[in-house]
């Protein structure tokens, strides 16, 4: 709430500040915007930029390290025997310290009041001394700006050369996000492969995340190797394009090649109302109608399926990636120029003749381009799996047992409690880090087949 | 013996063809046939999946109710007479539903009738009750007539999913409780409206008190943390890249890295938000604003790519026009580009709000998933969002979640639906030929 009336105040003071520099420079001319090196607006634009992007960088400073000051300050002022305790300790007196405070009582443990009343106190003024010191950087910066106007000052330039730079610094924020992906990732991972030695992670072939809490626990033993998953998130995948590879690729060839562009018009915003379900709706969807309705026809058939088998997941999940197929491989095929198809024509081959043995293989980059990013999707894909596959890692190439996958993996690493150290969390981060790489390996041959492989037709 | 060779002749070349025809005409029509094939299953999928959706959705909307005539007896519920308030919210409400129902049904002694009767109503009849006498405490020492919600197996059992038919320990629903429950219809004490719970109520472990509000402000605070963040700083770099960028290797490292990051599956956005924004910079667990945080990064590219198409088919001569007038790059591109180019940003800015309001995965990793009972009132409260909450409900196991799930399901796809109608609609009005 303050937070929003100190907004709100900020973004008033700023307001201000525009107008007085705009004053400014209007009354050391003497009203004559002629003798202003530049409009008077861009004074009123200089002075309101110098009060207000220092004033959001400390804000924004402020913030990110309020919660590491606090607990530093804090922890900083228990009693002597409880602060040289490990690191994991006092976090978790802290914690303590915080959950008492957030719920209006002390702590239970009495060598905590003191630290506890600290801390209240610091998150009592940390709102108020945030706001004035925010105020006081505002008004000093604008006071800055409005000494600097004169009318010699070349305001439009200086405002221009700042936007530029807040622009600049925008584009870079998609670059800082893949690095903050690659660093986390591959920081947590390798914390990880100290654990477990890279090659049983990635070869070995038991799964079984649990480690022991007590010695003697039964099915605790806490083996990494990774193998079983993999083959099963590729077991989906392979079931996945087996459904969406065949229908989408089919279907951009009949709304390419043979339907009226009327029927076409409306086919094409129907089948990519597909990709628009969110995926916790598909999981749904397998989960209460595909997973049973193929347990039951596998039934009747005398087979054995799992009632949460890798056939029903990957099929709904191939239904997902249908229209991404379907649209770029439409794409590639609209890109095969005219005369081509002339050319076949008038050599008097049918339409399904020239579209097999002329146009698909002259779409054909981009039609492998589109499945190899149907594949990522699919390797990708959270919800579907989580809902509907198995959380058991068995290595088998059978659609009808249940599998488990990378991404089921991560999730049920990471939801619920535990800390943050433990071998398991950490492998969610090293299955995450191979996710990423595979995907990414799979985007960049994507993109690099359709261009290398593109045949220029002008 | 010379051979010449014996060149057909043309009718020859034509019966060849001729006979070749009928099998080139059946492989056409084949052909075609497996295309349209290929369409109808892509449909029929659609259809089943709506369908299904529909049909376990739609009774959600409306609910069972009970009518019963409490004694809102004083001795109860406010020994003292003094109507003081916090004496008032901590009488035993429940009993007095319990008498009440005893009421309706002298005849029941044993304990174990007791138990199935009281199952008859919804345990948050106390709570309804209670907040009636709450706010008019002039209702104690009165008999209230009370419209109350049923439990959920007796308004699954109105809603026909519970048949008696089944044998008697098959189902959820005792015969004792159903010759209750037509007693109750017999004395008009039973009717079917509209479920208004399901709209403004929090989260709920009892499917008939169960609602999306909670879900659905968490999904609105997210959604306004993505907006705020995510448009201002898609539509800068898109300017950047599109009007001022030099051509270079830096240029070019971003271009790829946006086309790259588009692809990165959604959960790995829910990792680096785990990572870096709980536990790197300490942010609270379950918070919108973290939510808001993680997604506004994963719909940014998308963003990007459409605010950089939309200015590039801004026409030359409008940037010449304005250049040659003697504007300045910036004054050109906030002037008269940027205008041009709003409505296609828009409509890409809607389109990716749209794929986040649907992600569930990264928000599952920052802890958006906790049974949260209370309505957030600011992005740094605990909360969940709508696709978050369909999962959660996914899993319940009473039969009445499911109803409950699809009713949700549908509330999430009428909001995508609205939203992509107005990317189109917006995209229509303003779309222009140069």
């Amino acid at each position: 709430m303050l937070l929003l009336v100190l907004t709100i105040v900020l973004l008033a003071l700023t307001a201000a500040g525009f107008r007085i520099g705009r004053g400014r420079a209007l009354a050391l001319v003497g009203g004559r915007p002629k003798d202003l090196s530049a409009l008077p607006r861009y004074y009123g634009w200089y002075v309101a930029l110098w009060g207000f992007l220092p004033t959001i960088a400390v804000v924004a400073l402020w913030l990110a390290l309020q919660p590491t000051m606090i607990e530093t300050l804090v922890i900083g002022g228990l009693p002597d025997e409880l602060r040289s305790l490990p690191d994991s300790q006092t976090g978790l007196i802290y914690n303590d310290i915080r959950n008492a405070i957030a719920v209006g009582r002390l702590p239970d443990d009495p060598r905590l009041a003191d630290a506890a009343a600290h801390y209240a106190s610091l998150i009592g003024r940390a709102p108020l001394v945030l706001s004035a010191l925010s105020v006081a950087i505002l008004l000093a910066g604008a006071g800055i700006g409005l000494r600097l106007v004169t009318p010699q000052l070349r305001a439009r330039s200086r405002v221009e050369k700042i936007v530029r730079g807040l622009l600049l610094v925008s584009s870079t924020i998609a670059v800082i996000t893949t690095i903050g992906i690659v660093l986390s990732l591959l920081f947590e991972a390798l914390r990880f492969f100290q654990l477990v030695p890279i090659t049983e992670f990635l070869f070995g072939p038991k799964w079984s995340p649990q480690t022991a809490i007590r010695s003697d626990q039964v099915g605790s033993s806490g083996a990494f190797g990774a193998g079983p998953v993999f083959a099963g998130t590729m077991l989906i995948s392979v079931i996945a394009m087996a459904v969406a590879a065949p229908v989408g690729l089919l279907s951009a060839i009949y709304m390419a090649e043979y339907a009226a562009p009327r029927v076409r018009a409306v086919l094409k915003p129907l089948l990519e109302i597909l990709a628009g379900i969110p995926t916790v709706v598909y999981g749904f969807f397998a989960a209460l109608t595909v997973a049973p309705l193929v347990r039951e026809t596998g039934g009747l058939l005398g087979l054995d399926v799992a009632s949460e088998s890798a056939l029903a997941a990957g099929a709904v999940m191939g239904v997902m990636i249908i229209p991404f197929v379907s649209s770029l491989s439409d794409d590639a095929i609209a890109a095969v120029p005219n005369s081509l198809r002339e050319g076949s024509y008038g050599l008097g081959a049918t339409q399904s003749e020239t579209i097999r043995s002329v146009i698909l293989p002259a779409a054909l980059p981009g039609i492998v381009g589109g499945l190899l990013l149907g594949v990522s999707r699919a390797i990708g894909e959270t919800m579907i799996v989580v809902m509907a596959a198995g959380l058991a890692a068995n290595l088998t190439a059978n659609p009808f047992e249940a599998v488990t996958t990378v991404t089921v993996q991560i999730v049920t690493l990471l939801t619920g409690d535990q800390e943050f150290d433990s071998a398991k969390t950490l492998a969610a981060f090293a299955l995450g880090l191979m996710l990423f790489l595979v995907t990414l390996t799979l985007n960049i041959v994507a993109l690099y087949v359709v261009r290398r492989y593109r045949e220029e037709y002008d | 013996m010379t051979d010449t060779p014996v060149s057909p002749s043309r009718s020859d070349t034509a019966q060849a063809v001729k006979a070749g025809l009928r099998r080139r005409y059946a492989a056409e029509r084949r052909f075609k046939a497996y295309g349209i094939a290929a369409i109808g299953v892509a449909l029929l999928m659609l259809g089943i999946l709506f369908g299904t959706i529909i049909a376990n959705g739609w009774s959600a909307f409306r609910q069972t109710y009970v009518q019963i005539d409490v004694l809102v007896d004083a001795a109860e519920i406010d020994p003292d007479g003094n109507r003081d308030p916090k004496i008032l919210s901590r009488g035993d409400y429940e009993k007095l539903i319990k008498l009440s129902l005893r009421e309706i049904f002298p005849d029941v002694k044993k304990r174990k009738e007791k138990r199935e009767l009281y199952d008859l109503v919804s345990s948050g009849a106390a709570f309804d009750l209670r907040d009636d006498v709450m706010a008019d405490p002039s209702l104690v020492g009165q008999t209230v007539s009370l419209w109350v919600p049923a439990s959920d197996d007796i308004d699954m059992f109105m809603k026909g999913y519970i048949s008696a038919e089944v044998a008697e320990d098959e189902r959820r629903v005792s015969d004792k409780q159903i010759a209750r429950i037509e007693s109750l219809r017999e004395q008009g004490r039973i009717s079917t409206g509209f479920n208004l719970r399901f709209f403004t109520g929090g989260d709920s472990r009892e499917p008939e008190l169960a609602g999306i509000a909670g879900a659905a402000l968490g999904t609105l605070w997210t959604m306004l943390v993505v907006l705020a963040l995510a448009f201002p700083l898609g539509v800068m770099s898109a300017v950047y890249l599109e009007e001022f960028a030099p051509k270079n290797r830096w240029t070019d490292i971003i271009e790829v890295n946006i086309n790259n990051l588009a692809a990165v599956p959604s959960i790995v956005f829910g990792l680096l938000g785990l990572a870096v924004f709980l536990n790197f910079f300490g942010m609270p667990r379950s918070a919108p604003l973290v939510g808001g945080l993680v997604l506004a990064l994963m719909t940014l590219p998308t963003i990007i790519i459409a605010g950089r198409a939309a200015l590039k088919a801004v026409p030359p001569s409008i940037r010449e026009g304005a250049l040659g007038l003697g504007a300045s790059r910036m004054q050109m591109v906030v002037g008269n580009v940027l205008p041009l180019a709003m409505p296609g940003m828009l409509t890409g800015a809607i389109i990716g709000m749209a794929r986040a309001l649907g992600e569930t995965a990264p928000l599952l990793m920052i802890g958006m998933v906790a049974f949260i009972v209370d309505l957030p009132k600011n992005p740094l409260d605990a909360a969940t969002v709508l696709p978050v909450q369909i999962f959660l409900w996914a899993d319940s196991p009473e039969r009445a979640f499911v109803e409950r799930t699809s009713a949700a399901t549908i509330v999430l796809l009428v909001f995508l639906i609205l939203m992509n109608l107005g990317a189109v609609l917006l995209r229509k009005k303003f779309e222009r030929r140069w």
